[in-house]
């Protein structure tokens, strides 16, 4: 019925997926989509699972990204990927970064953190594994995971006309230019 | 040109197209945005301020419009009920300049206490309300309401919800004006005695009249026709979940101008369909006012009163269909919000939640976090300022009643300027033992770092004299007032206990320390200097008792096969609180210069 597609970029505050997102969505609109982003922000920022929503297409309507209806889920971090599940629609892609951040009651050992996860995902769902924290260490600062995940988002995604790398030029800072295109590309070709 | 603006970036736009002159706000999400923009521009341009809480704002903004300019006043909803007071009155005087109070509603509480819905102040107020659907309608509706303000002499009341203020949608920008200040002119209607009041009581609803004819001409209020099987009355982010869900297999009545409601509008729409379905966030806002001019109309019997809703959610309650969804057998752990490593709370908190016989009254603000494992250090929080106030209640009941309880209050810095200084004086007046903690972190913290009456600095960057809180807390009556750093423990220890052997009149701590995350300012720096070392654990000397992970930091990792614990270095700064409650002296300071 619509051709609008939905890209979710879940991980924990902190991580960088806002500015993953906004380079995506700015990218989507210079190429001329109709684009929605949505975020929370607040008291989920202290640490708590976050969410970046990015819908594009002829005419988008809703804001925000429901259950069942991602075509694309870019996970930061393991867990998320696990909490963020049901928004995939059936056979939507994953992307997850083999990246674990216990949260609180891991921390002070009340809860483990569960096991088996990237097996439990690929078993349900076309999955991509990216190791980005070892890939955005390897390139010199581990900061850089969330452009490398960008990477392997955009090697899912079939917008190949789009001058990704100009975009990451017009949204990160200068000095950061160059170590971000270098992780733009890592996560590209890792994916 | 084009731009992706979130809800709020693109109300601070329209208020710079439309010429605002004066705006100001206390932060609250989801609003905080709205004048943190506005701020930003020069003076030159606009007069952006912080007000010590939304009542002082929206009356800052009062006398804005009362002297010719056009005005903003942007809050939470729970704000409104702060500034409730004037908005009601001031709804009998009527504006001068355009006045636009923005209500950014929380539906879902992703940030908030509770889901009210404040659609109801335009009711009770008797303001006409617009309700934008995405960042383009609330950078029109702006000027739209600043426009209808000084043609109607009325406030208008721009609502928005969660999803509008902190969504992209692509924005078009528009001309800047400027329109000429109007003349301000001594008028009775200013005034508000009982002799004039009881005139402009029926202006008012002579006014509501006309706007209410209004509502049915304006192009805010408009009507897509596709299906007519079924109809749909919605506005803001419930019309887009609507036209999500039937797309062309309905027609839409949509709503931007809703209060007074089009109500021949809708009549007509809804004798065209079949079926017609009211679609609203929260409460059965529209649906009461339809159903009561006679118009036959489905829509709180079928679709939830309660959070927020989404396309699902609606496409279950009034199609039952679910959508098809990638499931599991594994589960994730919970992820609650902690406060941060090296926060200055956490020294306070972790005393707190040792005290036997205490009742911890709090606050909002990030110390709401002091509640949750494994600190546990909170009992109450209701509003904005209540922790000495209610404590002073609970505490004069145990009293009473010969309860061996005592109330210790906590709320922070900006907290206790907005409303909780009264609470305090509360405690004074009517003579109660209530410890309040003041945690004055130097900084509005959970709103994301907002200048205050305390902080030195304007939102604009202007320099502003310092409040000082002891001296406020003597001025108002306290004789017990201790200032601690709540990072060292056996002085906040100490302090909580010297406070509680006071039985017979209120004290006061005060922990100073400013907010791990907060950019330090000159006069911080002078005053904090350089304290924090790194921690890191000697494991030989752990003994795996976990006494350091209690403390919540999220910098400790406590490995259960080993039954040692681990400093993140990454995200330890050096608060050192573990440090000090290990029992073992198993954690050292990594000295600068060191590794």
């Amino acid at each position: 019925m619509s051709d609008v597609k939905n890209i979710l970029l879940v991980g924990v505050g902190g991580q960088g997926t806002i500015l993953a997102g906004k380079i995506l969505s700015n990218g989507l609109l210079g190429a001329g989509y109709d684009v929605k982003m949505s975020e929370i922000h607040g008291m989920a920022q202290r640490g708590g699972s976050v969410s970046n929503q990015v819908r594009y297409g002829q005419k988008v309507y809703s804001p925000i990204i429901d259950k069942g209806q991602a075509d694309i889920l870019v996970a930061f971090e393991t867990m998320e990927a696990v909490r963020w599940a049901p928004f995939l629609k059936k056979g939507g892609l994953l992307v997850v970064n083999d990246y674990r951040i216990p949260p609180a009651p891991v921390l002070t050992g009340s809860l483990d953190y569960p096991e088996g996860l990237l097996e439990a995902l690929a078993a349900q769902t076309p999955t991509t594994v990216i190791k980005a924290a070892e890939i955005a260490e390897g390139l010199g600062n581990g900061k850089a995971m969330n452009i490398v995940l960008f990477g392997a988002l955009i090697k899912q995604m079939d917008l190949a006309d789009i001058d990704w790398e100009a975009q990451i030029r017009a949204n990160v800072k200068a000095s950061f230019v160059d170590l971000n295109l270098r992780a733009f590309k890592a996560g590209r070709d890792a994916a | 040109m084009k731009k992706l603006l979130t809800g709020n970036e693109a109300i601070a736009l329209g208020a710079i197209e439309a010429g605002v002159v004066y705006a100001g706000a206390y932060p609250g999400t989801p609003s905080t945005e709205i004048l943190e923009i506005l701020g930003s521009h020069p003076r030159s341009e606009i007069i952006a301020e912080w007000a010590p809480n939304e009542k002082v704002a929206l009356e800052s903004a009062i006398g804005a419009s009362v002297a010719g300019g056009r005005a903003l006043a942007a809050m939470k909803h729970v704000g409104v009920n702060a500034a409730a007071d004037p908005l009601l009155s001031f709804a009998y005087s009527g504006s001068n300049g355009g006045l636009v109070l923005v209500s950014a509603d929380d539906p879902g509480l992703h940030s908030s206490q509770n889901e009210q819905d404040n659609r109801h102040y335009a009711r009770l107020a008797k303001l006409p309300m617009m309700e934008p659907a995405d960042s383009q309608e609330a950078k029109d509706m702006v000027r739209a309401a600043l426009e209808l303000s000084e043609k109607y002499q009325r406030p208008v009341l721009l609502r928005t919800t969660t999803r509008i203020n902190h969504s992209k949608s692509v924005v078009d920008s528009g001309e800047k004006i400027r329109p000429p200040k109007r003349p301000y002119e001594r008028q009775p209607r200013f005034n508000l005695v009982p002799a004039v009041s009881k005139q402009l009581h029926v202006d008012l609803e002579a006014r509501m009249l006309e706007l209410a004819a209004h509502s049915e001409e304006s192009p805010l209020n408009f009507i897509e026709w596709h299906d007519r099987k079924i109809g749909v009355v919605a506005a803001g982010a419930a019309y887009q979940y609507a036209r999500e869900v039937f797309g062309e297999k309905a027609s839409y009545c949509k709503i931007g101008f809703s209060y007074p409601l089009p109500l021949k509008k809708i009549r007509g729409f809804a004798e065209q369909v079949e079926t017609l379905y009211v679609i609203e966030e929260l409460d059965p806002f529209m649906e009461e006012q339809i159903k009561a001019a006679g118009i036959k109309c489905l829509g709180k019997d079928l679709i939830p009163i309660c959070d927020e809703l989404a396309p699902s959610v609606v496409a279950k309650a009034l199609l039952g269909v679910e959508p098809e969804m990638v499931k599991l057998e594994v589960q994730a752990a919970p992820r609650p919000p902690t406060l941060c490593a090296g926060c200055p709370h956490r020294g306070f908190f972790y005393q707190a939640g040792k005290l036997k016989d205490v009742v911890l009254t709090s606050d909002i603000g990030c110390y709401g976090l002091g509640g949750s494992p494994p600190l546990n250090a909170k009992d109450t929080c209701i509003c904005m300022g209540a922790a000495s106030s209610l404590g002073h209640g609970a505490q004069k009941t145990f009293d009473f009643f010969g309860e061996k309880k005592r109330v210790v209050a906590n709320m922070g810095d900006s907290t206790f300027f907005h409303t909780g200084l009264l609470g305090l004086m509360q405690t004074v007046y009517n003579n109660s033992p209530v410890v309040t903690c003041i945690l004055d972190n130097r900084t509005t913290g959970m709103t994301g770092h907002q200048e205050n009456p305390g902080s030195g600095f304007t939102l604009q960057g202007d320099q502003a004299p310092v409040l000082e809180i002891e001296p406020l807390v003597r001025a108002l009556g306290v004789r017990h007032v201790k200032v601690v750093n709540p990072l060292d423990q056996k002085a906040m220890k100490e302090a909580l206990e010297w406070a509680l052997a006071i039985t017979d009149a209120p004290s006061v701590i005060i922990t100073r320390w400013p907010c791990v995350l907060k950019r330090l300012s000159r006069a911080d720096r002078e005053e904090f200097g350089d304290y924090f070392h790194r921690c890191e654990v000697d494991t030989p000397a752990c003994v795996g008792c976990r006494t350091c992970v209690r403390t919540g930091c999220p910098a400790l990792r406590f490995d259960k096969a080993a039954k040692k614990t681990r400093i993140e270095p990454s995200q330890c700064v050096g608060c050192e609180i573990c440090l000090q409650v290990c029992p073992k002296s198993a954690i050292r300071a990594v000295k600068k210069g060191g590794n």
